[in-house]
């Protein structure tokens, strides 16, 4: 059905007829038209944050917890700007999302008009796609082909800059009955032939292992759900990287861990010994694979992933397979079905056998205290007792990032929110609150650093009105703990501004924030501490006093392979695991 | 060896020239996606023609010409099949061999001797003259960037003063078609 309307009213309709019900956004000058047209209806409801950058994380954190798109509305200028760290961030982790953009009017574009900015220019690289609306007549068009673009192949964030005369013109609006692009078509189904030579390698191997990633949680429920099925078909061992924590699960037998710079002594292992290498929906990240020469160097390796640009970007693989993981999955899930192959039980017993003493190993093992809270013995605490809830865990970015990914276990895909590629500090409390509005009656925790929680601290107003419980669990080390561990193993414990000086007192703060504070430094108060925590049904700031200088092991070092890592028993000097030359290249 | 968590350069690092016919939308945008694309990852451009190819489809063809190790010029077609507008990408030179042209305007100015050695280049080299004056001339130059550039050569110590060229136009020999 066609109808006359502006155009700010179609932005509101089109996210409508998307199905759109929350969006993160910011008013200003060049979107006050579409604010309007927003007041006048209310279906889609708009969530004001309290700095353009955390509502970008916020809708990440949305669509990564719900599947769905994320939505984001800010003003031109410094509004569009202040989202490039979150566009970048979405674009880096694969997260559907699109962002629309207030622009001074078209004849004054170019002019350095108030608040203006070249927002296409700046976000072209940051987003999968973007684009300058020049006519009233392509904004129908453009606003649902940017959702079937943020969503379809790899997915990632469009940009939709709209000048502020585009929204008061008026125009036609309609629907269009295939939502598409008129040429982006990414493909989805696997060539056959190459799934089949992938199923016989496997069918054949001695030494196998899964490692799967981020594009099996981007592929749905279902791919996580054909994985398993796979994976329980084979028998085979399954990693996972940071991304892709969730889509196996953790408490399965056959579950090594993840794998990687800071992963389990298993999983790396078995990725450096493994004959045949399975890379489900995962990208070869240098956080994998550390030095390329000596990256599992006996393997054969299947890759299938959506982008042929990921394929062969870092490591040369033997059967790439460009497409869905879940169609894929399923494919291969099927063809082991018919070969029902005879595969090589002794050699396949011996290489458990070999992982279990790789297990053995207990590389996740710390020396716990009985005077100071541990950070590891702090997450595992927070995990066991929020076992029993609906549970969804973010992060901020550093060693409190990597503890919740070693010791808060996770069972179903989607549930686990973190920047990985980016690595962007301050994305967990808003993310939190993303994941909160689309799961109101879950238990949303941000597993925090000190540092990393003050980068967006000012979400905390977004919370309280909306009365979002997230809570806010910060492993308070008094340092920037990431920052402080490579300085000690890379520059002679020489602490150069790592240090948190002048911190706020969390507990004031929460409570300023009209929120619950709680802090605890005693490990025999934990437990009842955190149940506090679980319990209070308003949001919380958990200022969890640990030890300062506790570092985040296993570690890969620089310039060392995957069978060279650090574990947490280490007994030699830090300062000098990494040589000189290793030094410079980190 | 590396030794870095940045993993070293693993690849086979021979270096060899591509030529690649980019079939795009013609929107506003397409050519700085493409120009940042190759500025963004560290990839070579070498020359660069764009122009509408069907008007009414609004239609380009962009013909770039790059260097690079065989990885190098796979991630290129990969990220330019990626980018939203690209239709299609084709290596001309993976194809076989194809038709390059591009075309030059040449100024040379003197007198004397130099202008005489000038002329004589040019009718040599099948270029035709499109502008004369009693101090210069102005020579066109279609073909192969080879014999352009021997032509550019040659005429340097005649008094060469300015150089314009296209870029390179680029097709498939025999009857395949993009
Ligand atoms: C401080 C810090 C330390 C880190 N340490 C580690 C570490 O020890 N271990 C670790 O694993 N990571 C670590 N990371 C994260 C790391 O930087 C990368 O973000 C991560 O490893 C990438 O995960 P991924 O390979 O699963 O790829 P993602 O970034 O999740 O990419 C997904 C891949 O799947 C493809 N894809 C997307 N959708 C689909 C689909 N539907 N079907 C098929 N394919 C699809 C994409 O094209 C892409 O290639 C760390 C990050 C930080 C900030
Ligand atoms: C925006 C941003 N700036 C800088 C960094 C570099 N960085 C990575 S971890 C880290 C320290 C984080 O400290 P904290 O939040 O206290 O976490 P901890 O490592 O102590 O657990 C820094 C500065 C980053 N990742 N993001
Ligand atoms: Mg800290």
């Amino acid at each position: 059905m066609s109808e006359m309307m502006t155009g700010a009213e179609m932005v509101v309709r089109a996210l409508r007829d998307q199905n759109v019900e929350h969006l993160f956004g910011y008013p200003g000058g060049a979107v006050l038209p579409i604010y309007d047209a927003l007041f006048q209806q209310d279906f889609v409801k708009h969530i004001l944050v309290r700095q353009e950058g955390g509502a970008v994380h916020s809708a990440e954190g949305y669509a990564r917890s719900s599947g769905k798109v994320g939505v984001v509305l800010v003003t031109s200028g410094p509004g569009a700007t202040n989202a490039v760290t979150g566009l970048t961030d979405a674009l880096m982790d694969s997260i559907p999302l699109v962002c629309i953009t207030g622009q001074v009017p078209t004849h004054l574009i170019g002019s350095d008009a108030f608040q203006e900015c070249d927002t296409v220019g700046i976000t072209r690289s940051c987003t999968k796609h973007n684009y300058l609306v020049k006519r009233i007549e392509d904004l129908p068009r453009i606003l649902h082909e940017a959702f079937y673009v943020a969503s379809n192949g790899r997915p990632g964030p469009v940009v939709i800059d709209i000048p502020k005369d585009i929204q008061f013109a008026r125009g036609v609006y309609s629907r269009p009955k295939d939502n598409q692009h008129k040429t982006y078509r990414p493909t989805v189904k696997g060539d056959l032939s190459k799934i089949k030579a992938a199923v016989e390698l496997m069918s054949k191997a001695k030494r196998p292992v899964f490692y799967t990633g981020g594009g099996v949680i981007n592929a749905g429920p279902h791919a996580s759900a054909l994985l398993r099925e796979l994976v329980h078909l084979t028998g085979f061992p399954c990693t996972s990287t940071l991304m892709g924590l969730g889509a196996f699960p953790a408490a399965d037998k056959q579950w090594l861990g993840m794998l990687g710079m800071h992963g389990t002594y298993e999983a790396n292992l078995a990725m450096h010994g493994c004959d045949v290498m399975i890379n489900i929906g995962a990208r070869f990240d240098d956080r994998i694979t550390g030095r390329i020469d000596a990256f599992s160097p006996g393997s054969r390796k299947i890759h299938v992933d959506i982008d042929p640009s990921s394929i062969n970007k870092n490591v040369k693989v033997e059967i790439p397979i460009v497409g869905d993981c879940a169609h894929v999955l399923e494919d291969m899930v099927r063809l082991w079905r018919e070969l029902s192959p005879q595969v090589d039980k002794p050699a396949l017993k011996s290489w458990w056998g070999q992982i279990n003493e790789w297990r053995g190993r207990n590389s996740l093992g710390f020396q716990n205290s009985e005077t100071i809270i541990k950070p590891q013995h702090a997450v595992q605490r927070l995990y066991e007792l929020t076992k029993g809830h609906d549970t969804y865990v973010t992060t901020e970015v550093g060693q409190h990032q990597m503890w919740a990914a070693q010791y808060f276990h996770f069972e179903e895909p989607n549930r686990w929110m973190t920047s990985g590629g980016l690595g962007t500090m301050g994305y967990g409390l808003p993310a939190a609150i993303g994941v909160q509005l689309a799961h109101p009656k879950a238990l949303v925790i941000d597993i925090a650093g000190e540092a990393s929680i003050l980068m967006n601290i000012q979400e905390m107003s977004t919370a309280l009105q909306y009365r979002l419980p997230v809570k806010i669990f910060i492993l308070n080390n008094e340092y920037m703990g990431m920052v402080r561990q490579w300085q000690e193993l890379l520059h002679g414990g020489r602490y150069s501004s790592s240090y948190s000086e002048a911190l706020p007192d969390f507990v004031k703060l929460a409570e300023a924030y009209g929120s619950h504070g709680i802090r605890c430094s005693d490990p025999a108060k934990l437990d009842d501490a955190i149940m506090e925590m679980i319990e209070t049904p308003r949001a919380v700031i958990f200022d969890c006093v640990v030890a300062k200088e506790e570092n985040c092991f296993p570690m890969i070092p620089s310039g060392k392979a995957h069978n060279e890592m650090i574990l947490n028993d280490f007994t030699g000097d830090t300062k000098t695991v990494i040589d000189a030359k290793g030094r410079e290249l980190v | 060896m590396s030794v870095s968590h940045y993993p070293a350069v693993s690849f086979d690092q021979t270096v060899r020239r591509h030529t690649l016919s980019v079939i795009v939308d013609n929107e506003p945008g397409v050519l700085s996606r493409i120009a940042g694309l190759f500025s963004g990852r560290g990839y070579n451009i070498e020359s660069l023609t764009v122009s509408e190819t069907e008007a009414e489809k609004h239609i380009s063809r962009i013909t770039i010409v790059t260097s690079g190790s065989e990885k190098i010029i796979d991630q290129i077609k990969n990220h330019l099949d990626r980018l939203v507008p690209v239709h299609r990408v084709v290596d001309l030179t993976l194809q076989g061999e194809s038709i390059e042209r591009e075309l030059a305007l040449l100024k040379v100015v003197g007198k004397g001797d130099h202008r005489m050695e000038a002329l004589r280049l040019a009718t040599a080299f099948g270029a035709r003259t499109i502008d004369a004056t009693v101090t210069s001339f102005v020579f066109e130059l279609t073909g192969a960037t080879d014999d352009i550039e021997r032509f550019i050569k040659v005429l340097g110590p005649c008094g060469l003063a300015e150089v314009s060229r296209t870029g390179i136009a680029a097709m498939a020999r025999g009857s395949e078609v993009m």
